[in-house]
């Protein structure tokens, strides 16, 4: 067991400033108006940096920076870019472990998982997007003996990102690296909950990259984020975040007919055929384990499995070896690595969450463990925490149909396959998905027949960057990583030839 | 709000979030809400300058919070597939300290709208024709 020394103690492996401006053109820049707003730690609920609020005037300056590197930076050839890019990844690997304690004091999350997945899986993304860049080719299509479509993949120009505060950096890196690779410049936003640990990492990275080919505009959404989604200078807008303010942003790009990704939640069942069960060997170990993963990250994951959907005949027995398991899930200091769950991200998460189980008992849904606040006492007694919570109720309650964000898992059952499917379906949402079963013609079926972007199958929370991610449904629009992702930054340039000596023929 | 004289509603506010209402209108004119769903800060309701976030066919209008002080009815909004899922339940706007994101105008406050829900009774339902 490691415990890490608190950032301000001595003996941290990370310094955060005591405060942190914008950087914009390659260097840190104050904001127009002079304000600052707090950081709270989670972990305490104490605040130990302030951050720049940024504004219009902000964001004007950071896109202006982001146009002047554009045009030099979209003319780099593959290959510099794709060496930029595993610069930083080297970079980030050699301070990883600075990294992922920062990003674990900001925004609550266990370093256990900061170490292994958030930050090794962000330094991945920029590794394989270098990758991808370099092999990444167009197209020439052969029209009649005399005429060619040449495709060109061309950089879009400036893009604006607005990343979330579930993983602070990981989100960033998902944006970043594919945005990079194809020669765009960016404007990021950070979240008003977490926007000071993507500041350690850029303090690492700021000197691989031309002046405003990143520029990072820190503030809130109604002050920094909508001039972001509104500027006529960005070419494409890319945001995680929630149904509303994925509808508003799509508003604000209609206004300059530009493209947008969104990334907008889901509800995701987790179906556990009963086969898991006719051996009590690893396998239904694992399964046991892909129940317990809606704890994962608080809960406060998109993706989380927050419908267990069981099939009938091994419903109870099934449970009573999940509830036990979900007891044991450690909850504690995120900066000691023996914990499995820390804190939620700020206070008013907190409350949404304690709501939700609130509305969950009122409709009927009963309890099977947690449903409270936890106290974890001493200096975590100002730090959000919650019990990891599991609801046993029906499909049509709200806790099983809205994202509570939170350790909560709403469990049902279920009779045959296609019941499974229909209850699966039964959402707004379609982002992720779990299937458990040894059967594989049953898991097949059940991947193409339910509604998600994703469908895990034996497995879950496994984010690897060659893989696409996103939503179906009101889940959002677009994918993220994978090579596809590449055309996501890209425009087309068909360039249409003829190498016909003799006129057409029309005039 | 319970019924009263055969009147339902599905939406009320808490006088703390009154009080900022009136701070918000102050400052930003007249004001809407709009239910969010999934993710980040979903399920919160986002509070915007009226018209700012463009309503239409796919909305379901909830009904209008009246604030003392505030001249305007405070429109609530929900994406009408949204609503099935939630018409059976009465909201109430309140806020708590916090830091929401999305684009909601009280974040800067260091303040969190939030909605509370309890199932509306059976005769709410019928008032509201949704027995």
């Amino acid at each position: 067991m490691v415990r890490y020394m608190a950032p301000g103690e001595a003996g941290s492996v990370v310094t955060f400033l005591p405060r942190y401006d914008h950087f914009i053109g390659g260097e840190y820049v104050p904001p127009v108006k002079g304000r600052y707003f707090e950081n709270p730690t989670p972990v305490t609920g104490r605040t130990f940096t302030v951050v720049a609020r940024g504004t219009a005037e902000d964001v004007d300056s950071a896109v202006r920076a982001a146009e002047g590197a554009a045009a030099a930076w979209g003319r780099t050839s593959p290959t510099e870019r794709a060496e930029v890019l595993n610069k930083i990844a080297d970079r980030m690997q050699r301070h990883l472990e600075a990294i992922a304690v920062a990003e674990s004091w900001e925004n609550g999350k266990p370093v256990r998982e900061t170490l292994v997945a958030d930050i090794p899986l962000a330094i991945d993304h920029f590794r394989y997007f270098a990758g991808a860049i370099r092999a990444q080719e167009g197209s020439i299509s052969q029209l009649d003996a005399d005429t060619v479509a040449y495709h060109f993949h061309e950089p879009l120009g400036v893009v604006g990102q607005i990343i979330p505060w579930n993983f602070p950096i990981l989100m960033a890196a998902w944006k970043l690296a594919p945005a990079l690779a194809a020669g765009d410049t960016v404007v990021l936003k950070p979240a008003e909950q977490t926007p000071a640990s993507i500041h350690v990492v850029l303090e690492l990275i700021a000197d691989l990259l031309p002046p405003g080919v990143v520029n990072v505009v820190n503030g809130f959404g109604a002050e920094a984020g909508k001039p972001l989604a509104q500027h006529r200078g960005v070419r494409k807008v890319a945001f995680t975040g929630e149904t509303t303010t994925g509808r508003l942003i799509m508003q604000y790009a209609s206004e300059n007919i530009i493209p947008v990704t969104l990334e907008l939640g889901g509800k995701s069942p987790n179906i556990f055929f009963r086969d898991v069960a006719d051996a009590r060997d690893a396998f239904y170990d694992k399964a046991q384990e892909g129940f317990a993963m809606f704890a994962l990250n608080q809960g406060e994951v998109c993706t989380c499995p927050s419908r267990a959907l069981i099939q009938s005949s091994i419903y109870s027995s099934f449970l009573a070896d999940a509830i036990p398991r979900v007891k044991r899930i450690r909850q504690g200091h995120p900066l000691d690595t023996e914990t499995m769950i820390g804190a939620q991200a700020s206070n008013d998460q907190l409350e949404k969450i304690l709501s939700y189980i609130d509305i969950g008992r009122a409709e009927g849904a009963r309890v099977l463990t947690g449903g409270r606040r936890a106290d974890l006492g001493g200096d975590l007694a100002g730090g959000y925490y919650v019990q990891p919570t599991v609801f046993e109720g029906d499909n049509k309650m709200r806790i099983f149909q809205e994202e509570i964000f939170g350790p909560v898992v709403s469990v049902t059952k279920f009779d045959e396959y296609d019941d499974a499917i229909k209850i699966a379906n039964d959402s707004l949402y379609g982002l992720g998905a779990g299937v458990w079963t040894r059967d594989g013609n049953t898991a097949y079926r059940a991947g193409r027949e339910i509604q998600a972007g994703r469908v895990w199958t034996n497995c879950y929370h496994v984010y690897p960057a060659h893989a696409a991610f996103g939503g179906y449904k009101q889940s959002g629009i677009g994918r993220e990583n994978h090579a596809m992702m590449l055309d996501h930054y890209q425009q087309t340039k068909n360039v249409l030839v003829s190498y016909a000596p003799n006129a057409q023929g029309f005039f | 709000m319970e019924t009263t004289e055969g009147r339902a509603a599905r939406v009320d506010v808490t006088e703390p979030a009154a009080a900022l209402l009136r701070r918000l209108t102050a400052e930003h004119g007249p004001l809407m809400f709009h239910q969010s769903g999934g993710c980040c800060d979903g399920s919160a309701p986002m509070c915007y300058p009226a018209g700012e976030f463009r309503t239409g066919a796919a909305d379901v209008h909830l009904g209008d919070l009246t604030v003392d002080g505030v001249a305007a009815p405070i429109p609530v909004w929900m994406s009408a597939s949204q609503f099935e899922y939630w018409r059976h339940t009465h909201i109430t706007i309140d806020v708590v300290p916090g830091r929401g994101a999305g684009f909601s105008l009280e974040a800067p406050e260091g303040v969190r709208f939030l909605t509370r829900s309890r199932l509306l009774t059976p005769g709410e339902l019928a008032v509201l024709g949704d027995a």
